[in-house]
């Protein structure tokens, strides 16, 4: 089992004014994240995009790309690329660099994303959200598998057509990974199974278990079109913290998680959940990995016996998530966490 | 309810799920685990979402949306808002339809004819004038639709609101949200549905039947 974790590079407030930082800050603070979870032997750091003051990581291949010079194992990765406002050319492009910078730790997870500040910053209509999806992952999919030299002539309705075009850097090992994301449509757990990509599910809300015949439809799907092999995986990105113990971990994240809701549910049209919700999401078999670090680890195995899947990835820093809290999350996942699950389902 | 002639098989009837989404397939699942039968489709070719059918509510008869319609003592709605325009209003003439549908601006885009309708459910009594339509489902997480159910007595249990102008529709859509496990609330007429949609205390919370009397300013019970 690989484990990781994924960031929307959350702002943090100043521990003694309690102002909020720079965005600027957030970034090096996201990099600093990533150098100590390289470090602490984890496999996979994500950045996802977000545009927003509390969440400024929008060009997160930047980020990636000086961590792929400051790093020497972790694999890195978009978690996700908002696929459906970029452009899968220049998505491959920036990817491929990091993956030249990296010697072949980069990969692309492409999804439509959870926040929709991306249409109208980037001229893009809501009312293609799925079209936009569809068209341009094909695309992706085929830039990626470009034999290195060859050209791509391709004609779509979102951009304008490609006549024999040059698609450089190649990655350094034929092709990048790229994973689908989704948050359960079944629809697009099928899809990613005829497609034949890895798939991850970002499960925020619920009893994580409840993604099993997802996972299952996924794998059905696959091998129906006739897909197998390595790329026929799961992962799960879901949020999570971990503390040294399960209460200490749980009241601070608390605090962490009504912040986020109370600036972002007013844009979705949602109220923030009281705490006894995010109790019930916080224990047992909920979506939030929030506690010790064999609670966490246990409750990894526990997802591994309904969904077989071979990643799990935590999103720790929400709501200004002090850096040192941050850190430090990063290493239980990594020194403490991280021997446990490999104990009970062996090393990745 | 009466017995379907599509299917035939259970006595409780038929529910029709239009939309094998997230949504749909969870209503299938809780009205399969009910004893009822279930249609479900979506807008193409119902080969398209055997698979999805078989496995994420194993029971549930793939069809095409017309058959689905044709076939269900109720018809749930479960496609994303902006989509209804794209269903024929025929075949829903005269039938019940449960309205489970929200207007999310990342699914629906912008839809200008919103701000000036009472509820999002008139727009969809617009499109469909022949429907009885109730409005509920709405207004609990698809997944908690698994979890949440009780058997009728359960102290504490989960209730969710029905809001519609046809009573009798009313009275045959809360057997059918009694029947998968859930005490259920009137709220009212289908503007009363206003009252279910996201942002307000009915939409964001998990609600006993007191509860959701209070919050409604009801007492009135319908199943």
């Amino acid at each position: 089992m690989e484990l990781g974790v994924y960031s929307f590079g959350d702002v943090q407030r100043d521990p003694s004014t309690g102002a909020l930082g720079s965005t600027a800050q957030a970034m090096r603070n996201l990099l600093e994240a990533i150098q100590l979870a390289d470090q602490v032997g984890l496999d996979y750091f994500g950045i996802g995009e977000h545009h927003t003051r509390e969440m400024p990581a929008s060009a997160g291949a930047t980020v990636l790309g000086a961590a792929a010079a400051t790093t020497k194992t972790i694999r890195l990765g978009t978690a996700v690329t908002v696929l459906s406002t970029d452009d899968p050319i220049r998505v491959y492009q920036q990817l491929a660099t990091v993956d030249a910078l990296s010697n072949g730790r980069a990969e692309i997870t492409a999804g439509r994303g959870s926040s929709i500040e991306s249409f109208p910053l980037f001229g893009y209509e809501l009312a293609d959200y799925d079209a936009l999806y569809e068209e341009k992952l094909t695309l992706l999919m085929q830039i990626n598998d470009l034999a290195d030299g060859e050209r791509i002539t391709w004609q779509g309705k979102f951009r304008s057509p490609l006549t024999d075009a040059e698609v450089v850097p190649r990655a350094e090992r034929g092709r990048l990974p790229v994973w689908r994301a989704t948050g359960g449509s079944p629809a697009s757990s099928a899809r990613a199974g005829q497609q034949g990509l890895p798939v991850v599910y970002g499960i925020i809300g619920g009893q994580a278990a409840r993604f099993r015949p997802l996972a299952e439809l996924y794998r059905a799907s696959a091998a129906q079109a006739g897909h197998s092999g390595a790329d026929i995986t799961v992962a799960v990105a879901n949020p999570g913290f971990i503390g040294e113990t399960s209460q200490g971990a749980k009241d601070l994240w608390w605090k962490q998680w009504s912040t986020m809701w109370s600036s972002l549910g007013p844009a979705r049209g949602v109220t923030g959940p009281p705490r006894s919700a995010y109790d019930r999401e916080a224990d047992g078999g909920g979506s939030l990995f929030v506690g010790s670090p064999q609670e966490i680890a246990d409750r990894i195995i526990a997802l591994h016996g309904h969904l077989g899947h071979s990643r799990q990835v935590l999103q720790m820093d929400v709501g200004h998530l002090p850096q040192k809290d941050f850190l430090r999350s990063i290493e239980l996942l990594g020194t403490q966490v991280k021997p446990l699950v490999d104990a009970a389902l062996g090393a990745s | 309810m009466s017995t379907s002639p599509v299917t035939g098989a259970s006595s409780l009837g038929t529910i029709a799920v239009l939309g094998a989404g997230r949504v749909g397939t969870a209503v299938a699942r809780q009205a399969l685990r009910a004893g009822y039968d279930v249609l479900i489709a979506a807008s193409g070719d119902p080969a398209d979402i055997e698979l999805i059918a078989s496995i994420m509510a194993p029971g549930a008869r793939a069809v095409t949306a017309a058959e689905a319609a044709e076939g269900g003592d109720v018809v749930v709605l479960s496609i994303p808002l902006g989509k209804v325009t794209t269903l024929d209003p025929a075949t829903l003439d005269g039938k019940i339809v449960v309205d489970a549908m929200n207007f999310w601006a990342e699914t629906d885009g912008t839809m200008p004819t919103l701000a000036d309708a009472d509820s999002s459910s008139h727009l969809v009594a617009d499109t469909l004038p022949g429907a009885r339509l109730v409005k509920t489902l709405n207004h609990i997480g698809y997944h908690d639709l698994d979890t949440d159910h009780r058997p009728a007595g359960t102290p504490d249990r989960r209730a969710l609101a029905v809001a519609g102008d046809d009573a009798g529709a009313k009275v045959v859509v809360a057997g059918f949200i009694a029947a998968i496990g859930f005490d259920v609330v009137d709220a009212g007429p289908l503007v009363g549905g206003l009252a279910l949609e996201p942002g307000t205390a009915v939409f964001t919370g998990v609600h006993t039947r007191a509860e959701l009397e209070d919050l409604l300013g009801v007492g009135v019970r319908v199943g």
